[in-house]
């Protein structure tokens, strides 16, 4: 494809003009474990579209698949209009512009936070020294650890961790950010300070994907919430409504026990 | 009693020399062999696989006498491959660190897997994740990580490199065992002075490299 003046109409084959994510009919199995059923799901350009759902039913294999960590069987994962390479350096560029945060942090243990947000600049972006040095120093300020930048991952609280993980995917300045379930191993009081950070990245107008059960997150950030159950999207719908009036059973359910623990 | 070493008819200090120069240029060579290795254990690419673990599973599993003297036999003696040494002394110390650094590298390699196995997935999936390709990931995060949690193991490795220079003198390199044996025969009255003297050149090679890193394992152990 050359780069002159494709219309929108045109690039349209796989959704509308401005979705940045495009999930269409995607199938995986791990072995006998249908564990994605017919995913159908497009995710806008500033969207922030919540995943919630009972533990096992897919969520992280589907934030996995987006940026091809975990690879689909059948069906077709778009970003920005162009469809998932497969391999190789294709595929590593693809993976630079989707940012992603894991529940469990990931920081490089055996380098420092201040080096934890440089590499990828350094490595895949070919930024120089001084340009990955002073980003990196200003992300950290942005998510309120800078004091930490000389220390290493062990030594930060789990909040302070995640905080520097999401410093670390934004450096790369990506198209989308996935989350899976960012404060689900953290105590309770640090919870806060990170959903503050996804939050703030939400009113900035980065395209999100989050799995998580932080309903105060969802109703004030969420564009969308997605509710998955047994592999496949039981319902869409903003968080309001799925929230006070969710249609189908399993959401019900699920609602009830997470809202009356 | 200890007549034999001011006689001047044995150059000890010079036999420990070719020791340490055995050990070291198959220290390195194998450190590198066995990255290599370990790297083509954890690839995506099945034949590298393949290779990889048929390799270690037949080298590992040989007598260090047999490889040795296939180098000398095999390489030297009827392929006429001699490594640009020009004298045949020459050849047979490097048929030696080709040998050593063939079946030492097995070793590193396993040393090493055992190191990628205490890597946590996600260190792996995080750096892939940013986009880093295979290499660098292997490179910059993984194997960074697998070093440090094995210090300990590979210093074992090297020493008992160190002691399996040895076998050089069945293809006559003039290493410490050489002398020895050629000692043993000359002073045979000296028997225990000679075994003794030996023995103590050994333990005073290997004693401080189990020390040092003993001492570096616990500064670059990483913290989780
Ligand atoms: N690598 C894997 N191999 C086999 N089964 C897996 C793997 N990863 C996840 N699963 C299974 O797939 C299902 C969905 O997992 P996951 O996407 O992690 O669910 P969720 O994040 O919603 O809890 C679970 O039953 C899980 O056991
Ligand atoms: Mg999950």
């Amino acid at each position: 494809m050359s780069g002159v003046s494709v219309t929108k109409d045109v690039q349209d084959a796989a959704g509308a003009a401005d979705d940045l994510v495009v999930l269409s009919n995607v199938n995986k199995h791990f072995g006998a474990l249908h564990v994605l059923q017919d995913i159908d799901l497009s995710i806008a350009r500033g969207e922030v579209v919540v995943v919630i759902g009972p533990s096992g039913s897919g969520k992280s294999t589907l934030c996995r698949t987006i940026n091809r960590l975990e690879t689909i069987d059948s069906g077709t994962i778009t970003l920005d209009g162009k469809e998932l390479p497969s391999e190789g350096k294709e595929l590593a560029r693809l993976r630079a512009d989707v940012g992603m945060v894991f529940q469990s942090f990931n920081l490089f243990a055996h380098k420092t936070v201040l080096q934890n947000v440089m590499l990828g600049q350094l490595k895949v972006r070919k930024t120089d020294q001084a340009a990955a040095h002073a980003k990196a120093l200003s992300l950290l300020e942005r998510v309120g650890v800078a004091s930490q930048a000389d220390k290493y991952p062990a030594q930060l609280s789990g909040g302070q961790q995640q905080r520097v993980a999401i410093a670390r995917a934004l450096a790369m300045e990506p198209k989308v950010m996935l989350f899976d379930e960012p404060t689900s191993a953290l105590d309770p009081e640090m919870i806060n300070e990170v959903l503050e950070v996804m939050q703030q990245l939400a009113s900035e107008g980065m395209t999100m994907v989050v799995v998580t059960h932080e309903m105060g997150f969802a109703r004030s950030a969420a564009n969308r919430v997605v509710f998955m159950a047994d592999g496949k999207i039981v319902e869409e719908a903003t968080p309001e409504q799925f929230f006070s009036n969710p249609r189908s059973d399993r959401a019900k359910d699920f609602l009830s026990k997470i809202l009356h623990h | 009693m200890f007549d034999f070493l001011t006689s001047g008819q044995y150059d000890v200090l010079g036999a420990f020399w070719v020791t340490v120069q055995l050990t070291l240029y198959s220290a390195i060579g194998s450190l590198i062999w066995g990255i290599l290795l370990a790297g083509m254990r954890v690839s995506p690419v099945p034949l590298m696989r393949a290779f990889g673990t048929a390799y270690v599973n037949t080298v590992r599993n040989t007598p260090l006498t047999l490889l040795i003297l296939g180098c000398s036999l095999g390489l030297y003696q009827t392929l006429g491959i001699n490594l640009g040494g020009d004298t045949s002394k020459e050849a047979g110390f490097r048929l030696a660190v080709l040998g050593l650094i063939a079946y030492t590298g097995t070793f590193v390699c396993e040393a090493l897997r055992s190191g990628i196995n205490t890597v946590p997935v996600g260190q792996a999936e995080a750096a892939r994740a940013l986009g880093l390709s295979f290499f660098q990931v292997l490179r910059l995060i993984v194997l960074p990580q697998a070093f440090r949690a094995v210090v300990g193991p590979l210093a074992n490795v090297l020493i008992a490199l160190t002691k399996n220079t040895t076998v050089a003198a069945t293809i006559g390199v003039a290493e410490a065992a050489l002398l020895m044996k050629e000692m043993l025969e000359n002073e045979a009255d000296a028997l225990f002075a000679v075994f003794g003297v030996f023995a103590l050149g050994f333990v005073l090679l290997t004693l401080p490299t189990g020390l040092l890193l003993g001492w570096v394992a616990k500064r670059v152990a990483v913290k989780r």
